[in-house]
């Protein structure tokens, strides 16, 4: 009986890997499977689109990997690369001291400053008195929450954590929450949408911590995966310098998203 | 605000971009495949688990009771969180150590394999019951005709355990369905998780919640008139229940 | 659902003391002693200290939403129940309806469904927005009770449904030979021994009821399951916290079979 088993186990084990096996030699390109606009946002279509996924074709392209995109819960996107069911993450991810203990990353893509949004009838700042006894909402696992918590959270302002950006927002124009504090181009892109324009508008940029928020968003890569390391970085370097960079960057951007 | 007429945009649902409704019945396909494959494997796991509770020695026996007690008090959220983490990487361990090299485990293979771990705890409870349902004088009298085991088995154990075990498995068949939804929070396209990301869209969460449900209850209601199907043909010359 | 099923899906019953102790578990429990072991010994815990304060709180939303929803899920299923066996037939296609679309869909879409629809069509009457519920309204955790509610009531509606039903006629025709007005019949025979019927399947649900509480979570509930993710984000560590998870949901869970069945001990059942 427990051969039998065994042999179930095992033919179920292969029949799994079996399945899936097919697929090699191909890069599993990560990000949350959420609206991020204007970064990563599903279409009508079932395909992906923005700048990031823009970015990742011409990374792609350019160091001659075999991209497929693979989305997944922001929430476990680091666990999804270290055990393996991604290969990149190229998901708005920043550069911090803490995540550089678990994971790998490339040189910077793009910058920008954390901003907080909130209601256009109510004035504040976005400091933590200006803040006091307000809700602010934060996306889970993100720099934000580690800044709202640090500065934020003892100065009396209820953090709220959502696992998507999304439904930050949503919540905030629904009235559930204050505050958010978010990415300023995503926010910023949210205050261009007809709930976002209704409902709020842009509060200011929060205090620069560069320990928590760390120097721009790069591409993480597993421990280890130099030569991947190094082919994206000599494919940033490349794109940086021969223009397509900015092409596909105006699209969307009036200003310098590489950030200084 | 947004009008509240566009709540009730029924474009959206077209199923041509820029309508949701090929999208959303992609996300339904894939729900479909997962909760069938897992499903039967849940069935192959289930067999092989009600077996080895009834005639395995006493360490299988107890092994598979650690199994179905974990599955049966830990909620399937958590399994699937750790089977989706855990199940793969061991398997990616696993097969280094023979020397494939690791796998590339698709998203609808992973998510197959947790549902049907999950089922497979299930099953094996409900199938279970259904054989100690079937007199014992029955399995007695094949043996005394001096039928084999696995001709017992074939020929007497299993077929008349199918109708005790019908209405169970056809639950286990619903909640299958239901539960592919949870892989929305791995990340995992399925149904549930491309409506959250046409509602997030759009703004039209009411909308898209609503028919996903409807889709959910199709299969639910389809399901039910066929299953009624199969329990009036296996229910053939058994006394009706009172 | 019928009873074999809730106990293939939920755990209802613990192994006896006695048997513990045959030869081939002594050498299995050496072995988990020697795997529990490893698993403190070679994996990271660290960080259980520092979260313990947010664990214990967690676990205490995670009870106060199973039981307030089981509870007030039982009261929802009463009426259900009965109008399904003698109620107008408005009301008793309306239940059935209820029970049908309530358990042929997934309970994280009708949470989703509350939360992120009703919740985002709400702010647009401003009449409710100021109101004196919007306090209550702004915070998720009405929402979790309300789908949580709604789904118990479902299930437990189908069997009290039957309970109803399967109460014996002889008995409330005899009630009624005494006299008794419709109401007190159903007052002091018919529910007693519906309720009573239904009793047994409660340690199910009660169990099924605590599997389906972590989904509270994805709508922003601090629930155990919450803090586990939390903790998860904020260390990196991946299997521990999901592991301790587990091992918290199945203490839960051994502590509900425990305290059904020194209730169900301290019930007459005889004759039921």
């Amino acid at each position: 009986m427990k051969s039998a088993l065994k042999t179930i186990a095992l033919a179920a084990a292969i029949g799994l890997a079996a399945v899936s096996g097919a697929a090699a030699q191909q890069v599993r390109v990560g990000f949350a499977a959420e609206p991020y606009p204007p970064f990563t946002s599903p279409d009508a279509s079932g395909n992906w689109q923005g700048w990031e996924v823009d970015f990742m074709k011409a990374i792609c392209a350019e160091a001659k990997l075999d991209c497929v995109i693979t989305p997944v819960a922001w929430d476990g996107i680091i666990p999804a690369l270290t055990t393996n069911k991604i290969d990149m993450i190229i998901g708005s991810m920043s550069v911090t001291a803490e995540r550089q203990q678990t994971i790998d990353f490339s040189d910077k893509y793009y910058n920008s400053l954390p901003g907080v949004i909130g209601p256009k009838d109510v004035k504040f700042e976005p400091t933590p008195e200006g803040l006091n006894g307000k809700t602010l909402g934060v996306q889970v696992a993100t720099i934000h929450q580690v800044y709202a918590n640090k500065y934020f959270a003892p100065a009396g302002v209820t953090v709220k954590e959502y696992q998507t950006q999304d439904e930050a927002n949503n919540d905030l124009a629904a009235g559930r929450i204050d505050a958010v504090q978010a990415d300023s181009v995503a926010m910023l892109e949210f205050l261009k949408s007809e709930q976002g324009a209704a409902c709020c508008d842009m509060k200011g940029m929060v205090k620069d911590d560069p320990e928590v928020l760390g120097l721009g968003v790069g591409v993480g890569l597993r421990k280890g995966e130099t030569e991947l390391k190094d082919k994206i970085n000599a494919a940033i370097k490349a794109i940086r310098a021969n223009g397509t960079y900015d092409t596909f960057s105006k699209k969307y951007f009036d200003f310098d998203i590489y950030g200084g | 605000m947004a009008d509240a007429g566009s709540l009730i945009n029924w474009s959206l649902l077209a199923f041509d971009p820029p309508g949701w409704g090929g999208v959303m019945l992609a996300g339904l396909w894939q729900s479909l495949q997962i909760a069938v494959g897992g499903y039967t494997l849940g069935l192959i796991l289930g067999t092989g688990g009600a077996m080895g509770k009834l005639y395995g020695g006493p360490v299988t026996k107890d092994l598979l009771e650690i199994y179905t007690t974990l599955v049966r008090a830990v909620p399937e959220l958590v399994l699937i969180l750790i089977l989706y983490y855990a199940g793969t990487d061991v398997l990616n361990q696993f097969s280094a150590l023979v020397g494939f090299g690791p796998v590339d485990i698709s998203g609808l293979a992973a998510g197959i394999f947790v549902i049907g771990v999950v089922q497979g705890a299930y099953s094996t409870e409900v199938l279970r019951g259904a054989i100690k349902a079937v007199p014992a004088g029955q399995i007695e009298a094949a043996r005394a005709y001096g039928m084999a085991p696995t001709q017992i088995m074939r020929r007497i154990t299993l077929p008349a355990m199918l109708p005790h075990a019908i209405p169970g498995l056809s639950n286990l068949w619903l909640i299958a369905t239901k539960d592919t939804a949870l892989l929305a929070v791995v990340g995992f396209s399925e149904l549930t998780l491309v409506t959250r990301q046409a509602a997030g869209s759009t703004k039209a969460y009411l909308l898209f919640f609503c028919a996903a449900g409807v889709l959910y209850l199709m299969i639910t209601l389809v399901s039910n008139v066929l299953i009624g199907l199969i329990e009036r043909h296996y229910r053939r010359g058994m006394a009706r229940a009172a | 659902m019928s009873d074999p099923t809730i106990s293939a899906l939920a755990l209802t019953e613990l192994p006896t003391k006695a048997s513990m102790f045959k030869p081939h578990r002594i050498v299995l429990m050496a072995i988990a002693a020697l795997l529990v072991f490893c698993v403190i010994w070679f994996m990271r815990w660290d960080w259980v200290p520092k979260y313990s304060d947010r664990l214990v709180h967690g676990v205490g939303v995670t009870l106060l939403m199973l039981f307030s929803t089981s509870i007030l899920g039982f009261f929802l299923a009463v009426p259900i129940g009965l109008v399904q066996v003698t109620g107008p037939w408005p009301l008793k296609v309306a239940a059935r309806v209820f029970c049908t679309v309530i358990r042929g869909t997934p309970l994280l879409l009708q949470l989703w469904l509350l939360y992120y629809g009703l919740g985002s069509l709400f702010p647009q009457f401003p009449g409710i927005r100021s109101s004196f519920l919007w306090p209550y309204l702004r915070e998720a955790w009405p929402y979790g009770v309300a789908a949580l509610t709604l789904s118990f009531a479902a299930y437990e509606g189908e069997v009290m449904r039957g309970a109803f039903a399967g109460v014996p006629p002889g008995e409330l025709e005899a009630a009624r030979a005494y006299g008794m007005s419709p109401f007190t019949v159903f007052r002091r025979i018919w529910l007693p021994r519906a309720v009573h019927r239904a009793l047994p399947t409660l340690n199910g649900e009660t169990v099924l009821q605590l599997k389906a509480t972590p989904l509270v979570a994805t709508i922003t509930v601090i629930d155990l399951y919450a803090v586990i993710s939390k903790v998860r984000q904020e260390t990196y560590i991946t299997y521990e916290p999901l592991l301790l998870l587990a091992l918290i949901y199945l203490c839960l869970t051994a502590i509900l079979v425990v305290a059904f069945r020194y209730f169900e001990s301290r019930i007459p059942t005889r004759g039921a």
